[in-house]
């Protein structure tokens, strides 16, 4: 196996784990990279379903539908062809998926059954019992070691990826990686690699991923160069419980079963909200939005809660946090309803949900911005050209990313149940676009060995650096402090005051990390260095995020500044001298706005440029209209 | 129950494999709804003993905090748990933090599980796919009944409480453990994984195979998905049989 051309992948949640089978298939040696055994990856989080038209509910729900329902969702800001591309092939994928044994919940026909899903009008939403994303990981995990097993496989689990080896062409030439046990420094060649280390949630503190989800293996690709898209865009769920560790996602089915938001009428009420009357609650979102009350949509929620609790001071007990309250259902009711969801508030919280109205908050949810990956169009069919070498490749040529790390597909919202199909989509494309580009290579390429001794020089100085730095400043400080300006100034409601403030206040933090000391000096299993290293590099993408977020002057899907807000005019269709002065103004914002963002790292800071986006599928002729 | 003032803990340390452990004592302030995990992220940052020294971090491993991803299984007042899922309200003090004992220790609190990952691949826990491609057809049908029994064994998150729990696995045993087990009866009651059916009851009937169960029962009491492990290891029993006397009339 030594010297066949091989591919190595970071990262095993769905989009790592599919192009690795993809790339073993082909015949190419994988050598597969995780910070632990790839079963226990993020991907494994997700409850509610991944999305693929298979119309088995005789719904005449179609592909097409599902296309418009992904590029509206998205606000336009996705590239139109690849969209095309993984809605068409949808079908196909949870067919292989059911192949492989997923535990897809059954129609009494025994076939597979789907379910209603926000945003969407069609049972267009397979799933597994509540633990969707763990069935899909563990089947493609299967698959994978099977792979192993055989041979074609090779798995560096507890491994951390800490920068690409670029040779003096800027061409990835394999990575350098950091064995977390032994904290051993490592280069290791390869003809492509495949980056899907996952969603980026960390940088604002605690969110509803997982500890894998920092971003700090994407910000260091892009500090090497690597270009990185529509870094803004990020995702809020509007109900999370709150955790010291973690803000655990309460679904919208709380909402949608009737649950009811409030607040104490008093700031600061801190009475038991059992003995709070009726009337001495503020159910603002009712109030608020009486015809959608408190089922409005996610982001809508999400801005209303931090209204009421950021800008008119009434969060329970004067802290970030809003009641959910269901305790007007029968405990028979709720427990056939929502019994796992709320089970699992209750094992989180210690509270019982059944009688005591839930405490939750926004929070931080998905990145749809990620490293820049481009795709060849197919012009007959006007969807991504099959196995193009160009698919899911990144600036960096040699390097590719899939899944939740890069920018694809989702543009600036994600529709729900569409993460898991686009990470297990992008990382079957991604696999086939590194084996095409391999193809025809009989052996490795050579490559001075002074490339990589010069990358692994460094990596391992930066580490001496941290161990040697005796400064005043503690990282997970840091982090908290990193977390608590992007919960406050980049979050679901942005103004641009706030987001110069940010960028100052990460700069400062950049400097301050300078000053770092930390409290394991040792080299075995040191998760303080490693942590303190992913911390620096969280620093470093929040200043790309929150410059990003400064610089587009509109609203448009998660991306919301109220001085840029284009309201549609109230009870005005389409025909109406009214509404068409409003979509010609629309349109002519999308002329200044209908862009991808791209960052470049520089010197000076991120550097923030626009590119046109392909809208051949669905040009954009109306605004979204939830009305 | 009266508020404490703060939370005691007592966690059992070692700085690799091949030392001596030995326990450390820690405090922090109470908080309402902290958990173990949460409990070691505020250490890590004010990583101080409670004879007032400083030491390095507790370390420990954890990723979805959620009880799904299976890493932070470690034995909380010596029960094998999820770090995560264990709340500090309402448990008793000292709060005891050890690793779990039937596996190598990397770190203090973190542990090597890669047996029960290399015992999937024994037990070829897999459906053997012609390839990843589309081929424009689902699986078999599968009654609603029988995924419903299928799902409660797919969800199991290689924790490894079950074997922490279980007489007969340790670290000088071959014995493969209640978990891998309970995936050779997954896989084999699937329409196209019982096809490897044979390979995977074999693997089980040699040294180290389900013969070793000492019908002790705890696994099935620890393990945090409630998944019939008994009931898989029973039907399996069965299987084997079947299989034993097959083989007996095919030689
Ligand atoms: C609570 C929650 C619920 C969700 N529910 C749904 C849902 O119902 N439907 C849906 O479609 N989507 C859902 N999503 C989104 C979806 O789960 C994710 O977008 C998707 O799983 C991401 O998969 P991934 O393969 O990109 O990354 P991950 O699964 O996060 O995997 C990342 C991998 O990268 C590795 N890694 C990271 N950094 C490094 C490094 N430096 N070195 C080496 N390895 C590294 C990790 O070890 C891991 O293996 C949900 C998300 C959350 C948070
Ligand atoms: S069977 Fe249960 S206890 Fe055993 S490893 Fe699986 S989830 Fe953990």
């Amino acid at each position: 196996m030594a010297d066949k051309p091989n591919v190595i992948v970071v990262g095993g949640g769905l989009g790592g784990l599919w192009a690795t089978m993809r790339v073993a298939e082909a015949g190419f040696p994988v050598d597969l990279f995780s910070l632990f055994p790839v079963k226990r990856s993020h991907s494994c989080c997700a409850q509610g379903g991944i999305n693929a038209c298979l119309d088995v509910k005789g719904e005449h729900d179609t592909v097409w539908q599902h296309i418009v329902d992904t590029i509206k969702g998205g606000d336009y800001l996705a590239e139109q062809p690849p969209i095309r591309s993984m809605c068409e092939q949808a079908p196909g994928l949870i067919r292989t998926y059911d192949r492989m044994g997923v535990t897809f919940s059954r129609t009494p026909e025994g076939g597979m059954d789907q379910r209603l899903f926000g945003g969407v009008k069609k049972r267009r939403t397979a799933f597994a019992g509540a633990t969707t994303g763990q069935q899909l990981l563990y089947a493609i995990d299967e698959q994978v070691r099977r792979h192993e097993d055989e041979g074609r496989v090779r798995k560096y689990e507890g491994w951390e990826f800490l920068s690409a080896v670029l040779d003096s062409e800027g061409v990835c030439r394999g990575v350098c990686a950091m064995d977390l046990e032994t904290m051993e420094v490592r280069t290791f060649q390869a003809e492509a690699v495949i980056v899907a280390t996952g969603g980026m949630g960390l940088m604002w503190g605690r969110s509803t991923m997982s500890t894998n989800s920092t971003g700090a293996a994407a910000s260091r690709l892009y500090q090497q160069g690597c270009q990185f898209g529509n870094p803004e865009f990020a995702q809020f769920h509007p109900t999370a419980m709150l955790g010291h560790d973690k803000l655990r996602l309460m679904s919208e089915a709380c909402r949608g079963e009737g649950g009811r938001i409030w607040v104490p009428r008093e700031p600061g009420d801190k009475r038991d909200p059992l003995s709070i009357p009726e009337k001495e609650r503020f159910y603002f979102l009712e109030e608020w939005y009486p015809t959608y009350g408190n089922t409005v949509p996610r982001d809508v929620a999400s801005r209303a809660i931090f209204r009421a609790v950021r800008h008119m001071g009434l969060g329970v007990g004067g802290e970030n946090t809003v009641f959910l309250d269901l305790t007007h259902h029968t405990r028979k009711f709720l427990e056939q309803r929502l019994g796992g969801i709320l089970d699992m508030y209750q094992t989180f919280s210690g509270e019982d949900p059944y009688t005591r109205p839930m405490k939750v908050y926004p929070s931080m949810h998905y990145t749809m911005g990620g490293l820049l990956v481009g795709y060849e169009k197919d012009d007959a069919t006007g969807a991504m050209k099959e196995g193009s070498a160009r698919n899911h490749a990144t600036s960096i040529p040699g390097l590719y990313a899939c899944g939740e790390c890069d920018n694809a597909y989702h543009g600036a919202n994600r529709l729900g149940a569409n993460s898991l199909l686009s990470a297990s989509f992008s990382g079957r494309v991604a696999g086939e676009a590194a084996a095409t580009f391999l193809k025809g290579k009989k052996t490795r390429s050579e490559v001075p060995t002074s490339t990589f001794e010069a990358e692994q020089a460094r990596q391992v100085k930066l580490n001496e650096k941290l161990l040697t730095s005796r400064g005043k400043e503690n990282p997970f400080a840091l982090h908290r402090e990193l977390g608590e300006i992007m919960q406050e100034r980049v979050f679901v409601e942005r103004n641009n005051e706030d987001l110069d403030k940010a960028v100052d206040g990460i700069r400062k933090l950049r400097e301050r990390f300078n000053d770092v000391s930390l409290d394991d000096l040792g080299m075995r299993a040191n998760q303080s260095l490693s942590w303190a290293r992913q911390i620096h590099d969280m620093i470093v993408l929040a200043e790309v995020i929150a410059k990003a977020a400064r610089m587009r002057d509109e609203c448009r899907g998660s991306h919301y500044k109220a001085e840029f807000e284009l309201k549609v005019p109230e009870g005005k269709f389409a025909g109406s001298p009214e509404y068409e002065e409003y979509r010609a103004r629309w349109k002519s914002n999308n002329e200044t706005w209908l862009k991808t963002t791209v960052a470049t790292n520089t010197p000076d800071g991120p550097s923030i440029e626009y590119k046109p986006i392909d809208i051949s599928v669905l040009p954009p002729e109306a605004p979204r209209d939830y009305r | 129950m009266a508020t404490p003032q703060e939370f005691l803990f007592r966690i059992k340390r070692q700085d690799s494999p091949d030392t001596a452990p030995y326990w450390e004592q820690f405090r922090m302030p109470y908080a309402p709804g902290h958990n173990v995990v949460s409990a070691l992220m505020y250490l890590r940052e004010h990583p101080v003993n409670s004879a007032g020294n400083k030491v390095a971090p507790v370390v420990w491993e954890c990723n979805c905090m959620e009880e799904v991803c299976g890493a932070c299984a470690m034995l909380v007042n010596g029960v094998p748990r999820q770090a995560c899922a264990a709340l500090l309200d309402g448990l008793p003090q000292p709060i005891v933090l050890e690793p779990l004992s039937k596996f190598r220790v990397v770190r203090d609190l973190q542990i090597d599980r890669s047996r029960m990952f290399e015992a999937l691949k024994k037990v070829k826990a897999w459906i053997r796919l012609d390839h990843g491609g589309d081929i424009h057809r689902h699986a078999p049908l599968i009654s609603p009944d029988e995924q419903d029994a299928r799902y409660l064994f797919s969800r199991c998150m290689t924790c490894g409480c079950c074997m922490e729990a279980c007489p007969q696995f340790h670290q000088n045993s071959t014995f493969i453990g209640p978990a891998p087990l309970a995936q050779v009866r997954l896989h084999n009651s699937h329409p196209t994984g019982a096809y490897d059916k044979e390979e995977r009851l074999h693997a089980i009937m040699g040294e180290g195979g389900i013969t070793d169960c000492g019908n002790a029962q705890n696994c099935v009491q620890v393990c945090p998905k409630e998944i019939p492990l008994t009931t898989a290891i029973g039907e399996l029993g069965r299987q084997t049989t079947a299989q034993w006397l097959r083989d007996l009339f095919a030689r």
